[in-house]
């Protein structure tokens, strides 16, 4: 994105994901969401004096896991070290994370952009670090606070941080590049990816590059928007910095490298108290904790358990007839992409398959709020209801509300036809005698088709339709309401 | 009162083990020691009377069977006040702890309670284990039982101190610099820093993670091994911990080291005062009658261990300690607002000693200081650790003093933090490489204070340091007995200074 004062917007993301895990990343506490504050704790999560930790080797598999996916290289051996700072949701008074050597390095992800373009961003890192506990406050920020409650319950929770380079170029790309990322971690079972409960967050880094700046990016005075929790606040928190930045620099002014934070509220960033955001973390290797050491053959057994991801997702569906922007829709969701597969599985056509799931059925999921993985109409049963359709059993219209009411009662296709009798009519002895009494109680209608008023078919079918509960075949009445029209004579 | 707390654990445990002795009248014997002794020496923050009764009535209501499998049964032991054990308050000496309340036990010593042992109380420490005196204690300084007007050393002065007053068998410390063996040796009694890794650190109050270790004290060096086979071997709760247990019962003294090659560090002997280098000398002669072979040894870097010792130490105890905040446990002093509250909390709760280490920790690990300090100080550490690594391609154990003089003066060193920390310089080696280390009693020199001298052997070599150990405390002055300090003539006033 280019401004039209000349300057490129240059943006790098962290992502936090929290991963799902049974238990905590240095104790046995469940990591249970929901629970009654301050009883899923143990002396290691609270900080308690003596208190050591012990890590949890599924993290490091589901850390490993994820950078995988990413095309990282996933480093043998990597260490925890301390981040030293105080915050009241922080028990120990220092996080461990992983600084100097992180878990995984140096993969990329390839961003769909609009017509077709791809926008490579290279991942920097990822790291294991694990999460905070939440304060809850009276008043409204810790430092304005009349009172603070604390839960630890979330205190020791495994996160995964993801680091990118600055290779983003606007707002919109960001948001396809979490998009895609999101869809990626959706395949690989690492995370519940719940925004609304915090299982991923952002921290955001912009700076403007003014046209002939030829220094190096990290020499851009960069702001770094702090702990933002959804896709849509971070392309706002990014949109309000391009647009204060900007003013800033038409004003003749210096943006300042700062951390701010996103107010929902006024949809704007701002700065962060000097207190919270000066500080000096002091890092230095975690002394209780050995290096962590990785066998090769865990992270090639890991590598070749990796399900088809999104990009080989859509191309192979493409290749299967499917446009782009369908592609796209259905691998974006590994619920979609299972569903789908499981239906042609079942030797439904793969237009038609598609054509249903992304319109009637997703309309029906979307208003349950659920997803293709939780539908009452599972994939055989909606192959089914495909295959009535394909016989002349259904109509498109009575497959509609065949599907509405499977969806209600979980019944399948071929019950709910023989219950309510649906099932269309294509006999031609019985349409006959329909569209003769049609023909006949409307005479005008008849009168006015000969007259050359086209539209006069359609309401005599409507006649037809209407007559028989909707069961008709459209394309049998139709056929026959011709042949009739067609043999009386022409006017004169 | 008897002294039969004089007699040693394996007698104690044996007799409870058979029946002969009630564990309740062992651990009333050395309840009463304690509360004979506590107003001189001041040894104790805590004792568990009516739980160390309790659970020695227990003990003595099991199947003599169950009992009999009980290795350290109805053994007295204190424990340092820096090793958490539910039911009881830790403070580890520190003011910001007061009133603290752990739900939970040490693995240390809970495994000393499993074996049967019976803790009577937690003992007198410096702040977070910070000092060479126990006069850096929040409640007050321990004095040394041999002459009141003395300390203890430190950390673990409580600790040695309690042993040595015969209050409890056994006592548990921990060494992060010197802390077990320096107290060892101004009490006389014996101190081990096991192997890092070897004694698992879950619920030592940490002070410096790199460096801290659980040790045991003991007045003699077999009541030591039968403790440290108790404590020794892996803890899930504990990642640094090395699966490494005591197999089968360690030696008895043996009566020749033939073959033993003991390297003597030179320089460390030429730096002591005149008792604890005769004290050196002697034992070198009693190795050499032993049969070992006596060569010198050089320690090259030694000379960086102080320095790199006190920007390490100090560097992680500024994290460690960040946790004494006021907001979840222990002391709270209000503010105005949450950064007024961790500054009224912490300005009130530490003491100065401790003040001083998190001001330098915080500067050693500060941005821009990190490769100047710490980075440094960890790299002089890898090159002590090569010294040795070298030496003990030479030599099976290394011969030194533990402290460079007997006991001090209370209140001789608090003005000089400098001196105060000299007085690690024989110690810190073998916590800045991870070796294990022991410190043995030698002789009451003429000033009346014990002396002592420190062996220090490979990686997991604690077998080899409790046998070279046991050898020798047969061959030194007075054998195996050695005085009750609280016995002789002069100790048991009001604490004056001796001539
Ligand atoms: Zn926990």
């Amino acid at each position: 994105m280019i401004l039209d004062n000349g300057a490129e917007v240059i943006i790098g993301l962290e992502v936090h994901v929290e991963l799902a895990t049974r238990t905590k990343l240095f104790c046995a506490c469940p990591s249970a969401f929901g629970a009654p504050p301050n009883t899923a704790v143990c002396p290691v999560c609270l900080g308690l004096p003596g208190a050591l930790p012990q890590l949890n080797r599924e993290v490091v598999r589901l850390a490993a896991r994820a950078g995988l996916a990413l095309g990282c290289e996933v480093r043998l051996t990597s260490r925890f070290d301390r981040k030293n700072y105080f915050y009241p949701d922080l028990p120990k008074g220092y996080q461990i994370t992983q600084y100097e050597h992180p878990i995984c390095e140096w993969g990329a992800l390839e961003v769909p952009l609009a017509d077709d373009a791809v926008r490579r961003v290279a991942i920097r890192r990822i790291h294991i670090e694990e999460e905070a506990g939440k304060l809850i406050h009276e008043g409204d920020s810790l430092w304005g606070a009349t009172g603070s409650l604390v839960d630890l319950n979330r205190a020791g929770l495994p996160l995964i941080e993801i680091v990118t380079e600055p290779d983003l170029r606007s707002p919109e790309e960001a948001r396809r590049f979490l998009r895609e990322l999101v869809s990626v971690l959706s395949y690989l079972d690492v995370s519940d990816l719940r925004m609304e409960e915090g299982s991923i967050r952002c921290d955001a880094n912009l700076s403007l590059k003014p046209p002939g700046f030829s220094g190096a990016l990290e020499d851009l005075a960069r702001v770094e928007v702090k702990n933002v929790n959804s896709i849509r606040n971070v392309v706002a928190a990014l949109e309000s910095e391009v647009k204060r930045q900007r003013a800033v620099l038409d004003a003749g002014g210096r943006v300042e490298r700062e951390t701010r934070g996103f107010d929902e509220g006024t949809g704007t960033t701002l700065p962060q108290r000097s207190k919270e955001a000066a500080n000096d973390y002091r890092y230095f290797p975690e002394p209780d904790l050995p290096v962590l050491m990785l066998d090769p053959s865990v992270v090639e057994a890991e590598r070749e358990r990796l399900p088809v991801l999104p990009p080989a997702l859509r191309a192979e569906l493409v290749g299967r007839g499917l446009t782009s922007k369908e592609a796209a829709v259905i691998a974006s969701d590994p619920g979609a992409s299972r569903y789908l597969a499981r239906v042609l599985a079942e030797g439904a056509d793969t237009r038609l398959a598609v054509t249903w799931m992304l319109g009637d059925l997703a309309r029906l999921l979307n208003e349950a709020h659920v997803g293709y993985g939780a539908s009452p109409v599972g994939p055989a049963a909606l192959a089914e209801l495909l295959q009535l359709m394909a016989q002349g059993t259904l109509s498109g219209r009575l497959a509609k509300e065949v599907l509405d009411r499977m969806f209600a009662t979980g019944h399948s296709a071929a019950a709910i036809v023989e219950d309510t009798g649906m099932a269309q009519i294509s006999d031609q002895d019985v349409l006959a005698t329909e569209v003769d009494r049609a023909l006949a109680q409307h005479p005008a209608a008849v009168a006015d088709y000969r007259a050359g008023k086209a539209a006069a078919l359609g309401f005599l079918v409507g006649q037809v339709m209407k007559a028989t509960r909707g069961q008709a075949s459209p394309d049998v009445v139709n056929r026959l309401l011709r042949e009739r029209l067609a043999a009386l004579a022409p006017s004169s | 009162m008897s002294m039969r707390e004089a007699e040693s654990a394996a007698v104690v445990v044996s007799s409870v083990q058979r029946g002969d002795r009630t564990a309740v009248s062992v651990v009333s014997a050395a309840l009463a020691r304690i509360e004979e002794t506590e107003l001189r020496l001041h040894a104790y923050l805590h004792v568990r009377r009516e739980a160390a009764l309790a659970e020695a009535a227990r003990l003595d209501h099991e199947a003599p069977s169950a009992r009999a499998q009980k290795p350290l049964a109805g053994l007295p032991v204190a424990v340092k006040d820096n090793l958490v054990l539910a039911g009881a308050p830790t403070t580890a000496g520190s003011k910001i702890l007061e009133g603290y309340h752990p739900p939970y036990t040490a693995t240390a010593v809970a495994r000393l309670q499993a074996a049967g042992a019976i803790v009577v109380g937690k003992t007198n420490l410096d702040e977070f284990a910070m000092g060479s005196s126990t006069e850096h204690s929040a409640y007050g300084p321990t004095k040394n039982p041999w002459d009141v007007a003395r300390v203890p050393g430190g950390s673990s002065g409580g600790s040695a101190a309690a042993v040595a007053a015969g209050t409890a068998v056994v006592a548990l410390g921990s060494d992060t610099g010197g802390s077990v063996r320096q107290p060892a040796a101004f009490c006389g009694v014996v101190g081990l820093k096991p192997t890092y890794g070897r004694v698992s650190r879950y619920g030592l109050v940490a002070f410096a993670s790199s460096l801290d270790q659980v040790g045991p004290l003991a007045r003699t060096v077999s009541d030591v091994a039968l403790v440290f086979q108790v404590l020794a071997g892996r803890d899930p709760h504990d990642a640094t911990s090395v699966d490494s247990p005591v197999v089968g019962r360690l030696a008895t003294a043996p009566s020749r080291l033939a073959g033993m090659r003991v390297g003597l560090v030179a320089e460390q002997a030429d730096q002591a005062g005149p008792e604890t280098r005769q004290a050196v000398a002697e034992a070198r002669l009693a190795l050499m009658d032993l049969g070992a072979d006596v060569v010198d040894v050089a320690l090259p870097h030694g000379r960086y261990g102080i320095p790199a010792y006190y920007l390490v130490a100090p560097a992680e105890a500024s994290s460690n300690l960040a946790r004494y905040d006021g907001v979840r446990y222990g002391l709270r002093v209000a503010g105005r607002d949450v950064a007024e509250l961790y500054l009224n909390t912490r300005g009130a709760g530490f003491g100065t000693e401790v003040k001083r280490r998190i001001l330098l920790g915080t500067f050693a690990l500060a941005e821009g200081y990190y490769d100047a300090y710490y980075l440094k100080a960890m790299q002089a550490r890898e090159l002590l650790a090569q010294d040795y690594r070298q030496a003990f391609q030479a030599v099976d154990v290394i011969l030194s003093p533990t402290v460079p003089d007997p006991a001090f003066r209370l209140g001789e060193k608090l003005a000089d933090p400098w001196s105060m920390y000299q007085s690690d310089i024989m110690t810190v080696g073998a916590n800045l490489t991870g070796l294990p280390a022991l410190s043995l009693p030698w002789r009451v020199a003429a000033s009346g204070l014990p002396t002592a001298v420190q062996l220090t052997a490979p990686w997991l070599g604690e077998e080899r340091l409790l046998l070279v150990a046991a050898a020798l405390e047969a061959l030194r002055p007075g054998g195996e007995a050695w005085p009750d300090p609280l016995a002789s003539p002069g100790t048991s006033g009001q604490g004056g200074a001796r001539p």
